[in-house]
């Protein structure tokens, strides 16, 4: 039963991602005044993708095949993590925030591998920022995270959640700090504005496009699929994370479909807070964004001591 | 028994070494006894920790009124182990490689010579239990792997890296004696047990602590001392190259942990601090460099800095702990750096082995002649590109749960009393994952140019797949190891336990769960990891993935020539070079490097706009070089010429010398 439910919260996972990138992309044409394309328009996309017949450049080698497989994977893999709707998932206890951060690491290895398989200028563009903007957020995102395993003495999230449910409302100062720094990083790793921006056809501004500009037909669909899920992964980690009032800890029909509503919820305003500042904010130059992750780093270490000097029992 | 075997490990490459200074028709041989005497270590190693009784005996050699001491118990028996596994590997690796190499039979004589004295070297250092037979053992091991950097002297930059390490190596040892002078002259005897039993006062603890540190540590390559060891590594043949890297480094650690956790009677925070302190800046700036360097090997040797870095920061967390009363705590941070001492032997010597394989097929280590490779040796790519993944430490690799231990061991900090401490192992916690993320940076730019693109000369153009069986099965078993470790890494866990219980008498705490499906080293409460579920996890849904989307109802793609936006003619010079794939990070660190950087344009018929050429020139230098090694040389030359002033030739103030000398001991004797 345990496993059922996890393996639906991870389909759940799968199949909700491209609605949430069709729901980002409505707020941001309602704002910018333009008229929105359905929410089902990801879907769509997807599915003309997988279709389509993938056009491969001579020059690709097995590892470009395989790349798109292996990153969809991961994402998935990832995805059987992070509390969804419930926690205390069977899946959960095989791995804990750091190995989570590893997934997302074994997706970006093999993309920017992918981005250098063919031998184009843009490809190894892409790869080049693409890791470097990635080993600056990811020590930023483990301050973050560590934040919070620290005061529930617990690196897996679901222990985690469960921790700060139980420990009531007490304003934790900390946590100001690592929800900010989680937001910052969250931006810089999903590719989104003021670091790269996902709707560029500028090649000289591109960054993750870069690396899959080789890419077509179902394995573009697989990456596209897989990056949407990325955005959706970060966006449940910061909600259930820092808001998990809502998440059911009982696998019962009634507190898992209120676990659910109150999801959609949580990642309605979040979204509508990303188009926000996504429409107000200009995507910034590439060697403006160490100040900004350095800025992130800065407050999750700022949160991390704040739990150490003022939230520690010692 | 055990011993026998350790013993007839270090008889057996003895053997090997004699056996190439006959030059008997049977070469053969020298490579069979290499092979065999790593299978004894390796049987040795894992009887003894498995059994885990200390063995003690003596050999009437060395000095007639001091014979050998030898002692085998856990820690030696895990580096005996690690010794084993490499020496096993490199025996199939070496006949093909150094056959192939070398033509002539004098040079093959000389470095299967060198190679067998400089294994058996390190085993008898691991065996070593009086200080006496300990600094022969490390000389032994300094002296022989001198000649073998030195071994291609043809070349006189190779005769200059061999000086620096022979230097740097005989200053270190100079060290490595004074630390145990200080200590054993508070002790009765320079048998370890000896030492172990001396009533030392605190200051002068922590002055044969500071020495220890520094003379293994200069072998070790820690940052700032490292210097050598990126001129000294890549010189020798890459077999070579994978022992000093992968082994002969986690000596000098065994040294270093011998010493501080066994041998000083007590360890104190403030030495865990300087570990962490110094581990942090080694692993960072070992990567940052490792990153900016052409030269496979050069780049490979400042990672080993950036792992030996790793490992002493999480030694220093260990001590820190121990210090501090919570002793299974320590036990963790022990078992987490031997773990990665174990698996960086293993990653590295494959990575070592494989640019040996590409040097050998290519001819062409400059990671910017080389791309393409993964069509022309393909085999060859996947065994390297496993050690990248390894390295880089991504799930399911062993890379990975060395870090994942060293991680929950820092985060075990709120246990601590002092708030200095629990503020700045956090911070060494985040240099952790930066140091992680630049590896997985650097060896995305290592693979990728090496294996995928576009080949860039004509060699990489030209290369094939290695044909000898012998030569892939080194990597293959190294590569397996990886991977199998990754997956069932409480293998090597449970024996470790054995290790620290002899060290530091404790062990992983009770609550902690080591089977081969869960990984628990807290309890399972606080942080578990099941790679094997994982892995489980993967297949399932890779397989599944591939079900719908490769069906039966795919279509086959269309393989065409790459898009080149319309104009024609995409060469392999248009593809990203290792300068411009770190360049973000070579400008977002620029502090960190001493970089001279150059463009120079020439103009075509003296106007400003039409550029004729553009010659661009980097040449990046290591900070140590300059602040810390080039002052030293000054010094040393200066005072030499001080000193050199009483040598005036003129035999009456030799004879002058000589008569106050003697006045001078006569008046001290009439004291």
């Amino acid at each position: 039963m345990n496993w059922a439910i996890a393996i639906l919260q991870t389909v759940l996972f799968v199949a909700l991602a491209p609605l949430l990138a069709g729901f980002l992309k409505f707020c941001k044409c309602r704002l910018q005044n333009r008229r929105a394309p359905s929410f089902l328009q990801p879907y769509r996309d997807l599915l003309k993708l997988t279709r389509k017949q993938p056009v491969i450049s001579e020059n690709a080698s097995w590892l470009f095949y395989v790349a798109p497989y292996i990153i969809f994977t991961m994402m998935i893999l990832a995805a059987t993590v992070i509390p969804l709707i419930a926690v205390d998932m069977p899946t959960s206890e095989s791995a804990d925030v750091i190995v989570l951060v590893g997934f997302f690491a074994f997706a970006r290895f093999f993309l920017a591998l992918a981005g250098l398989d063919i031998g184009t200028a843009f490809g190894g563009m892409g790869s080049s920022r693409e890791m470097t903007i990635s080993s600056l957020a990811e020590p930023a995102m483990l301050m973050a995270v560590f934040t919070i395993t620290m005061t529930a003495s617990n690196t897996d999230l679901s222990g985690a959640i469960l921790h700060i449910l139980h420990s009531g409302s007490t304003l934790h100062p900390s946590f100001v700090f690592a929800l900010f720094a989680l937001i910052l990083v969250a931006v810089a790793e999903t590719g989104r504005i003021p670091v790269d921006n996902p709707t560029t056809h500028l090649e000289l501004t591109m960054i993750h496009e870069a690396m899959i500009l080789e890419y077509s037909g179902r394995h573009l669909a697989l990456i596209e699929w897989a990056s949407q899920l990325k955005l959706m992964l970060y966006g449940v980690l910061i909600a259930n994370l820092f808001f998990p009032w809502g998440i059911a800890q009982s696998f019962t029909f009634g507190a898992l479909s209120f676990a659910l509503v109150v999801l959609v919820l949580k990642l309605v305003v979040l979204s509508i807070f990303l188009a926000l500042a996504e429409t107000a904010v200009a995507k910034m130059r590439l060697f403006r964004v160490q100040e900004y992750l350095g800025f992130a780093y800065l407050l999750g270490l700022l949160g991390m001591l704040s739990h150490i000097i003022l939230e520690s029992t010692r | 028994m055990i011993l026998h075997l350790a013993y007839s490990a270090v008889l057996l490459s003895l053997a090997s070494a004699v056996f190439a200074l006959l030059q008997t028709r049977f070469n053969a041989l020298v490579f069979l006894f290499l092979g065999l005497s790593g299978a004894f270590a390796i049987a040795a190693g894992v009887g003894e920790l498995l059994d885990q009784t200390v063995l003690i005996d003596k050999i009437p050699l060395g000095l007639p009124w001091q014979a050998w001491h030898i002692r085998f118990d856990g820690l030696s028996a895990f580096f005996l182990l690690i010794i084993g596994i490499a020496v096993f590997v490199v025996s199939f690796y070496a006949p093909n490689y150094t056959m192939n190499e070398q033509k002539d039979p004098q040079s093959f004589a000389v470095l299967s010579l060198f190679t067998g004295l400089f294994i058996a070297g390190m085993m008898l250092v691991l065996l070593a239990d009086d200080a006496f037979m300990f600094m022969i053992a490390w000389e032994l091991m300094s002296v022989a792997s001198y000649f073998l950097v030195a071994f291609k002297h043809e070349n006189s930059a190779n005769r200059r890296a061999a000086f620096l390490y022979l230097l740097m190596a005989e200053v270190g040892a100079l060290l490595i004696i004074l630390a145990f002078g200080v200590v054993a002259s508070f002790a009765d005897g320079f048998t370890f047990d000896a030492l172990r039993a001396s009533a030392i006062p605190t200051i002068w603890m922590s002055i044969a602590f500071g020495l220890a540190l520094m003379g293994f540590g200069m072998k070790a390559g820690l940052v700032p001392i490292h210097v050598w060891l990126p001129e000294a590594h890549p010189v020798a043949p890459s077999h070579i190259s994978a022992l000093m890297s992968g082994v002969m480094l986690k000596v000098a650690l065994y040294g270093l942990i011998r010493f501080c956790f066994d041998l000083l009677p007590e360890v104190h925070w403030q030495w865990g601090v300087v570990l962490l302190i110094i581990g942090t800046i080694s692993a960072l700036s070992g990567i940052l460099y490792a990153m900016m360097q052409q030269n496979l090997k050069r780049l490979l040797a400042y990672s080993s800095v950036e792992n030996i870095g790793i490992i002493v920061m999480v030694l220093g967390l260990s001590m820190i702990f121990l210090a501090n009363n919570h002793k299974e705590l320590a036990a963790l941070g022990l078992v987490a750096a031997l773990f990665h001492a174990f698996n960086h032997a293993l990653f590295k010597n494959l990575l070592f082995l494989g640019a040996g394989m590409i040097h050998h097929q290519t001819h062409e280590l400059n990671i910017d002649m080389l791309g393409g490779l993964i069509k022309k040796m393909p085999e060859t790519s996947v065994l390297f590109l496993i050690g990248c993944m390894s390295i880089s430490s991504l799930p399911l690799f062993n890379g990975f749960v060395s870090e994942w231990l060293a991680f929950q061991t820092a985060l075990q900090v709120d246990v601590l009393d002092n708030g200095v401490l629990r503020s700045m192992i956090p911070v060494s916690a985040a240099a952790l994952a930066l140091t992680a993320a630049l590896a997985a940076a650097c060896f995305v730019k290592v693979f990728g140019l090496i294996f995928l693109g576009v080949p860039r000369s004509r060699h990489a153009e030209k290369a094939k797949e290695i044909d000898s069986f012998s030569m892939m099965i080194a990597p293959v078993i190294l590569a397996t190891f990886c991977f199998f470790f990754g997956i069932f890494p409480s293998v090597i866990l449970d024996l470790l336990s054995g290790v620290t219980s002899h060290i530091i008498d404790a062990t992983l705490p009770q609550t902690s769960v080591l089977t081969p499906l869960w990984l628990a080293p807290v309890s399972m409460q606080q942080a578990s990891y099941s790679p094997f579920l994982i892995l489980i996890s993967v297949l399932i849904t890779a397989l599944v993935l591939f079900f719908f989307l490769h069906g039966k109802g795919a279509t086959k793609a269309r393989i065409v020539p790459t898009w080149d936006c319309g104009f024609g003619a995409l060469s392999p010079r248009m593809q990203y070079t290792s300068n411009a794939f770190t360049m973000p990070l070579r400008r977002i660190f620029a502090t960190a490097f001493l970089i001279d950087e150059k463009i120079e344009k020439t103009m075509r018929e003296n106007t400003k706009l039409n550029v004729a050429e553009v010659r661009y020139s980097l040449h990046i230098q290591d900070h140590s070089w300059v602040h810390v090694y080039q002052p030293i040389e000054r010094g040393v030359n200066r005072v030499a010429k001080q000193v050199g002033r009483i040598q005036t030739g003129n035999i009456r103030t030799y004879i002058g010398y000589s008569l106050a000398t003697l006045i001078l001991l006569l008046w001290v004797v009439s004291l």
